[in-house]
């Protein structure tokens, strides 16, 4: 056993301590280890990749609201094959022991399924993130809709989890009536956990071309403002079900990632906090021994374990 | 490498309408290896989350300090605007890859062209260039006279120095297009341009096949860092359309020709 007070083991992921970058904020790793050393971090929850490499939407594509922005990059990627031959080696020849989740994005459950496949068979990926809830993509909204309708998400997780050789994380909408019933079918279809969650849809205009700021018109808020959305959401899935959390969704300090666990996170995905200061993440790891001396916390396991039990009673 | 520093306020003085000129201080200008690199402000407000890029006007590395300039579009600069000297200011930087001035100048010759609040990054190139030898010339177009800024900047670091103004308010009326027509563009070994879209198309479309042509190009951005996506640009003649590159890190400066504008 470790002595690591900060360390968190979930299935596929050994993590030295829970804070790590989430998808589509913190790209491929590369830019910011110019900042920092990686290996600080739990792990990198890598930008979205699907089959093939994609531009994404027109820009601009990012707009700032209070305490908060909105992002309509599109799933931007070089393609699943680009990113094996070229980033993940980067990362694994640079930090071979850091973890990555691979973020896998698709617009059918076969594009799921073989970017879900050729990607978990890389050393370094020892988790996936199945991304069925980006706001951002057309093809009729498909990509938001996975995430919307149980069936739906039911059998885009079912085809990943059947391919993948790593745990498969499912990654959830705010955007549903009952984000209870998305999570059962996801349960249900063999996922290993929840992240969430991904980015609520807002717009926002130009007051002299009453046009809308981003060019695609909508965008996914996040930031510091859709924190209680996350933490709410995070305490109805972690009530119904014992299914690991990865929490994300405004964190921007040691505090507010306490405060997500006690919601019911496991471990804690760090996004537009990086664009604010792109120290966020080892300052978060950095405050939080201090945090939980003074909440009287000796480990994050145990606090996880302790919040967990009283969540499901 | 420092890459994020709080930056001493030297002074912070309202030179134009909504236009600001800040001194700054720190390490990080020691970093700053070309002219038109950038700085990512944090605008100290906690409800402004996206940093602000500016670029630099000027620096000193003798005494580290740096010039921007900015122009108040919105309520984050405009709480960078109250900023007071002594005061300390959040930056990340220097950012982005700068203006080639490598050459070569087998005439001699540079020509520099600005408009609005593209203008500021442009000093010091016109400053670095001028003090090796190469005869400068600059064109400026602002939309009236008001809005005219770094006239004796540019004049000190220029052999020529041209202004238009839209209203004719200031100098001739018209754009930089209009002054661009005047002159022999071949003859000049580098060609620069900063300022608005249209503006750069305007230069990109007379410069198609000057080999040194070189334009500075705005996009909205979060990261600032090459990370987030935010601020790519098409390739140009890139058929399958899936071809970018980032302002923040692969710019701001590119070829003619070689993003679309
Ligand atoms: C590489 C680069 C260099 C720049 N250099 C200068 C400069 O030297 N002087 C200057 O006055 N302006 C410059 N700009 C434009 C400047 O960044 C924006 O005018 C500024 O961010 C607007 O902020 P605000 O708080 O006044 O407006 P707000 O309306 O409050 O801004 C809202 C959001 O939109 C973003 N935004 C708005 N307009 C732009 C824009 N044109 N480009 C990028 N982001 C934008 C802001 O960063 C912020 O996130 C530069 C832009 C880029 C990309
Ligand atoms: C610029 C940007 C790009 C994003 N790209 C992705 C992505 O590619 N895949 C994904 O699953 N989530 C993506 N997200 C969502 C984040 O991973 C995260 O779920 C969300 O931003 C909420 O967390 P935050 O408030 O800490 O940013 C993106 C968010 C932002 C701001
Ligand atoms: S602003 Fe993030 S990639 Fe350029």
């Amino acid at each position: 056993m470790t002595e690591n007070r900060l360390a968190i083991q979930l299935p596929g992921l050994d993590l030295k301590n829970p804070i790590m970058p989430a998808s589509g904020c913190f790209g491929f790793g590369q830019e910011y280890a110019k900042y920092y050393d990686l290996n600080r971090l739990g792990s990198i929850m890598i930008k979205a990749t699907t089959a093939d490499a994609r531009f994404g939407n027109p820009t601009p594509r990012v707009a700032e609201t209070p305490s908060g922005m909105l992002n309509a990059i599109g799933l931007q990627n070089p393609g699943v094959d680009a990113v094996i031959a070229e980033k993940l080696p980067w990362l694994a020849t640079h930090f071979p022991e850091l973890p990555i989740i691979a973020n896998v994005a698709g617009f059918s459950n076969e594009e799921y399924a073989i970017v879900s496949k050729k990607i978990s068979r890389v050393k370094n990926v020892t988790a996936i993130e199945l991304n069925i809830s980006c706001p951002n993509v057309d093809h009729g909204n498909q990509g938001l809709l996975i995430g919307q309708v149980p069936e739906l998400a039911y059998a885009a997780v079912k085809a990943a989890v059947a391919v993948s050789e790593v745990p498969v994380y499912v990654k959830l909408t705010p955007s549903v009536s009952d984000i209870g019933t998305v999570a059962k079918a996801v349960e249900d279809a063999g996922a290993t956990g929840f992240t969430m969650i991904n980015t609520l849809v807002g717009t926002r205009y130009h007051l002299q071309t009453r046009q809308p700021i981003i060019a695609n018109g909508t965008g996914g808020m996040s930031g510091p403002a859709i924190f209680p959305v996350a933490l709410k959401l995070i305490r109805q899935v972690a009530q119904q079900s014992s299914l690991p959390i990865i929490g994300m969704g405004g964190v921007d300090s040691a505090e507010s990632a306490l405060e997500m666990m006690i919601a019911g996170a496991s471990a804690i995905g760090i996004g537009t906090a990086n664009f604010t200061d792109p120290f966020a993440c080892p300052k978060i790891i950095d405050n939080l021994p201090n945090l939980m001396d003074k909440y009287g916390i000796t480990d994050l396991a145990s606090f996880v374990k302790n919040c967990q039990e009283e969540i499901r009673g | 490498m420092i890459l994020q520093e709080d930056m001493l306020i030297v002074s912070n003085i309202n030179i134009a309408p909504r236009v600001f000129r800040m001194v700054l201080k720190g390490e990080i200008v020691l970093d700053i290896t070309a002219p038109d690199q950038f700085l990512h402000i944090r605008v100290p407000s906690p409800d402004k989350i996206l940093r602000r890029p500016i670029s630099i006007s000027e620096y000193n590395k003798t005494d580290k300090s740096c010039v921007i300039i900015y122009r108040v579009e919105g309520p984050g600069l405009a709480v960078v605007s109250d900023m007071q000297a002594g005061q300390t200011l959040d930056v990340m930087g220097p950012l982005g890859n700068g203006f080639d001035m490598t050459g070569p100048f087998p005439n001699g010759k540079a020509l520099i062209i600005g408009g609005g609040i593209g203008t500021p990054p442009l000093v010091q190139l016109a400053k670095d260039l001028t003090v090796t030898g190469i005869a400068v010339t600059v064109l400026l177009g602002f939309a009236q006279q008001s809005a005219v800024i770094l006239e004796t900047e540019f004049a000190a670091a220029s052999s020529q120095l041209e202004i238009v103004t839209d209203d004719g308010s200031y100098g001739q009326k018209g754009n930089v297009g209009l002054l661009m027509d005047n002159l022999d563009l071949m003859s000049y070994d580098a060609i620069y341009a900063c300022g608005a879209q249209g503006m750069l198309k305007a230069v990109a479309s007379r410069t198609e096949t000057h080999p040194n042509a070189f334009i500075s190009m705005e996009a909205r951005m979060a990261c600032g860092m090459g990370a987030c996506y935010a601020c790519v640009v098409h390739v140009a003649g890139d058929e399958t359309g899936q071809k970018s590159l980032k302002v923040c890190d692969e710019g701001p400066i590119f070829r003619v020709g070689e993003v679309v504008i």
